[in-house]
């Protein structure tokens, strides 16, 4: 035995969270959006953009739930006691975006209380992620196998810094997404807005990454010491190619660019985290071989994800390509 | 404060959400299984009404499944939130259970959802009814999951415990432990059968307001077809589900049963008020002799009372008595309705008999009753365990204070009732509004949709085709 069981499933989980973040986050994105669209037209075009695939996308984050519970129980049982009433808001906020996208196509009178529910839903739901990530970059108390911290530690100024990058964050995904998915004044507008958020997004990015090496020493020094610092130089001079490439493609109107801009500022600020907290799974102490769960569970797991996760990619994939190209208003169903 | 403890409070919490949430399952699981049968049948015979039937449910079915999907990812998290101690204890044998819900059914699901919903004219109709089976048995593998890890906390095996904490020996023992398939069984007509009574209620109400109404006649004649025919199955998968029990969880069946004394020959009860602190069941009116003949199938077999359990270890008898006796009475209720069915089929009646179609009408909501009495009689018979016999619920709980249980209770009862409230308002609306409505005739020939947009149509068509 030779392969280092938590390593592969700390990996997995990543790739859960990432694939989330982005395909979630262009979701959310949208309903961010909205309230700057008070044109009913338009927001039906929005929001049938993602109709068809948000269920899908959503279950990425019940993957990265329940794949925690499964390899790594220890961790699912400090972070989410530790996190408990972001958590707890998020769900709910979910619940209200979720069901707008049936409820907003019924209601007559009440419409407009689904917007706004669809709005308000999306925003929350990434505000309370956001600062559920800030709480936890910064640490989590545990003593023994549990969460030993305050109700309010995840109250943090940092965390409340994030969750504010993060709502910036995911509106330019889904104003991205739009930009591939509408044509016409729409499109007009989404362009207009790109600059602006892209511009947002990246001082956050700048923010957070000057940030955080203040909370620990050792990112500090991860980051900053010879040789490192010319290891890990490409990283942000990665961000910077990256956001004027952005700035250039939203100039010359190019429709797919700003999505792949987009998703590459997020892979690398996604990367950059996960440097700065190798190897822990529970910020500061706990590493992930010390929660590891037991390796008869994550071999149990493991054949199935090497089956299923390629399959799963495959059918989202087709499910994508059925409903690809531009979407018009009255592309809805039923 | 209200004198309720985080214990309680968590506990409350879970049976609320988990109860909301299985209402929409138990629907979704029948009717995905009912949408494939009529995608089918309209393939197979090309007959117009099985389409319009098809777009009648998957718009309500649409509704049903949004609901089970959001207050489905409450639970997922709620086992971290609330009962970390017990994701940390259990968490190697259950976490990857879930998981491969998660892989097996739920990406499955959701992938195919879009295009079953929303691809009507963007895939042939061959494909599409292959999507609407994906979904279908999407739902039956998460059923297969979720019941396993539930049964194994009530019939654990398969695992060692270390320091205190399980971890799995055997996964074929765990996954297939001794209840699991009783309870699969059991809760998978229970889901077959709720659908059944909706789309039969759905059809009787619109049959007396119009007695012609084809696509009305078709969805009432498949409804109690599923009455006649599963419905007598239920009470014999029940039945044996009891036995199990009685093999692995006797102090549960004592307690459903309301039965003090171990004894032979022991009656069975129509009525009575099983008082925990007196140790008997008051105002008790039974009958002799008939608990032991359906229990041990002997008249005298001897079954064993609640006393022989210390008092800290008794499950609730007062409540889980009648909830017991709620569903077992419900399910003769259904047995009825279909020989009825059947006899007034075979007398040439079954549209036009007004009484018989009110009755059906007033039995909608019975599955769904039977499916909370049920969960409610298996869960609250395991207390004062979560793990049965070997992990106290008490020491399943987070560490965390109880004024945060209060406070995320309280928003979730506000938020279910208000949102779940709409839905199913809506749902209603739509199952009042009829199938005529929904008549939406697709070209022949349609393959993959225009990807450009249809010139003609000038982004102007109004909204009118989509649901009201
Ligand atoms: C995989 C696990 C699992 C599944 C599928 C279910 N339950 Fe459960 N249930 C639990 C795991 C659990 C639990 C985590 O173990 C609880 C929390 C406290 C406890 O003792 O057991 C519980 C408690 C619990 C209680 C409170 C009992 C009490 O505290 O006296 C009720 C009423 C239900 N459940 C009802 C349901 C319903 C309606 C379900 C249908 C979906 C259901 N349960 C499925
Ligand atoms: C208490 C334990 C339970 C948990 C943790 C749980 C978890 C979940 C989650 C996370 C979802 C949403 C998945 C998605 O994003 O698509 C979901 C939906 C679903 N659940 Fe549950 N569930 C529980 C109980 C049950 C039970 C007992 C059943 C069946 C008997 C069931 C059947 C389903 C089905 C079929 C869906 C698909 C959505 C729908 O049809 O409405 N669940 N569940
Ligand atoms: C009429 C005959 C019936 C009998 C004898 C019967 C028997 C039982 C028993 C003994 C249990 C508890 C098992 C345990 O906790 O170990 C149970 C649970 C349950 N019953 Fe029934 N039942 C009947 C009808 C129904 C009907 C009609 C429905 C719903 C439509 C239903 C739904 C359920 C559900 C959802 C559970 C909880 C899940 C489970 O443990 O399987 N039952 N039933």
């Amino acid at each position: 035995m030779s392969i280092d069981l938590p390593l592969v499933f700390a990996a997995i989980i990543a790739f859960g969270v990432i694939m989330y973040v982005v395909m979630d986050g262009f979701d959310l994105g949208v309903g961010i959006l909205y309230p700057f669209f008070k044109d009913r037209g338009d927001r039906d075009v929005m929001m049938n953009t993602i109709a068809p695939v948000w269920d899908g996308n959503e279950t990425w984050l019940v993957l990265g739930g329940v794949a925690l519970f499964g390899a790594f129980p220890m961790a699912y049982a400090v972070i989410l006691p530790a996190l408990y009433l972001p958590l707890m808001l998020m769900l709910v906020a979910l619940i209200f975006r979720g069901v707008a996208f049936e409820f907003r196509f019924k209601a007559a009178r009440t419409r407009p209380l689904w917007d706004f529910a669809f709005a308000a839903g999306s925003t929350v739901a990434t505000f309370c992620q956001g600062l559920a990530l800030g709480a936890f970059v910064q640490g989590i108390k545990v003593s023994g196998r549990g969460f030993a911290g305050g109700t309010f530690d995840w109250l943090t100024p940092f965390a409340l810094f994030t969750g504010a990058a993060l709502v910036a964050g995911y509106a330019m995904l889904g104003c991205a997404w739009l930009i591939m998915k509408t044509e016409g004044g729409l499109r007009d507008r989404l362009f207009a807005m790109m600059r602006p958020i892209g511009l947002v997004v990246l001082a956050f990015i700048a923010g957070v990454s000057l940030w955080t090496p203040f909370h620990d020493p050792q990112i500090m020094t991860r980051w900053f010491s010879w040789p490192n610092i010319a290891y890990l130089s490409p990283v942000p001079i990665l961000v910077a190619l990256l956001g004027l490439g952005l700035v250039r493609a939203v100039r010359r109107r190019h429709e797919s660019g700003p999505f792949l801009y987009t998703l590459g500022l997020f892979v690398l600020s996604y990367a950059g985290l996960a440097i700065s907290l190798w190897p822990d799974i529970v910020p500061p102490d706990v590493s992930i071989w010390d929660a590891s769960g037991a390796p008869e569970s994550q071999r149990f797991l493991i054949v199935g994800m090497a089956i299923l996760i390629p399959v799963i990619l495959g059918y989202t994939g087709y499910s994508y390509w059925v409903f690809r190209g531009k979407v018009r208003a009255d592309s809805g169903y039923h | 404060m209200s004198g309720l403890d985080a214990l309680d409070l968590a506990r409350i919490q879970f049976a609320f959400t988990v109860s909301f949430h299985i209402l929409f399952p138990s629907f979704t699981i029948g009717l995905a299984s009912y949408l494939a049968v009529l995608g089918g049948l309209w393939l197979w015979t090309g007959r117009e009404v099985f389409h319009t039937l098809a777009r009648f449910w998957s718009r309500i079915f649409a509704m049903s499944f949004g609901m089970g999907v959001v207050s489905g990812v409450v639970m997922s998290y709620q086992f971290g939130t609330n009962w970390s101690r017990f994701s940390d204890v259990a968490g190697n044998v259950l976490g990857p259970l879930l998981s491969y819900e998660v892989l097996t059914a739920f990406f499955l699901e959701a992938g195919f959802l879009g295009i079953m919903l929303f691809g009507w004219n963007r895939v042939g109709r061959g494909l599409h009814f292959f999507a609407t089976c994906m979904v279908a048995v999407g739902t039956l593998i998460s059923t297969f999951w979720i019941l396993s890890a539930n049964s194994w906390m009530h019939t654990p095996q398969g695992h060692a415990i270390r320091d205190g904490r399980f971890f799995p020996e055997d996964w074929l023992q765990v996954i297939f432990n001794p209840s699991f398939p009783y309870r699969l069984a059991h809760m998978v007509l229970a889901a077959y059968l709720t659908t059944a009574f909706v789309v039969g209620a759905v059809g009787a109400w619109h049959l007396l307001r119009n007695g012609r109404n084809e696509a009305a006649r078709v969805m009432f004649s498949m409804a109690m077809w599923m009455a006649t025919l599963v419905a007598p199955v239920q009470i014999f998968a029940g039945d044996a589900h009891g036995l199990n029990t009685l093999e692995h969880q006797p102090e549960k069946i004592a307690a459903i049963e309301g039965h003090w004394e171990t004894s032979r020959g022991m009656p069975l009860f129509l009525f009575g008020w099983p008082d925990m602190e007196r140790e008997e069941t008051r105002l008790a009116l039974g009958i002799p002799h008939l608990g032991s003949l359906i229990l041990t199938h002997s008249w005298d077999g001897e079954v064993r009372g609640l006393k022989e359990w210390p008092k800290d270890q008794r499950p609730p008898s007062t409540v889980i008595f009648w909830t017991f006796r709620a569903m077992v009475g419900l399910g003769m209720l259904m047995a009825l309705t279909g020989l009825l069915a059947l006899w007034l089929r075979w007398r040439g009646q079954l549209y036009d008999t007004k009484l018989f179609h009110h009755a059906a009408v007033a039995m909608a909501p019975a599955g769904f009753v039977a499916i909370l009495c049920g969960w409610i009689t298996t869960e609250m018979g395991r207390q004062p365990w979560v793990v049965h016999g070997l992990l106290r619920t008490s020491d399943a709980l987070s560490p965390v204070p109880a004024h945060n249980v209060a406070v995320s209770l309280a928003a979730f009862v506000v938020v279910y009732l208000i949102v779940f409230g709409v839905g199913v308002f809506y749902i209603l609306r739509l199952m009042r509004a009829g199938p005529e409505t929904v008549h939406v005739p697709v070209p022949e020939g349609v393959r993959a949709a225009p990807m450009r947009p249809l010139s003609a149509a000038g982004g102007t068509v109004e909204s009118g085709g989509r649901a009201r």
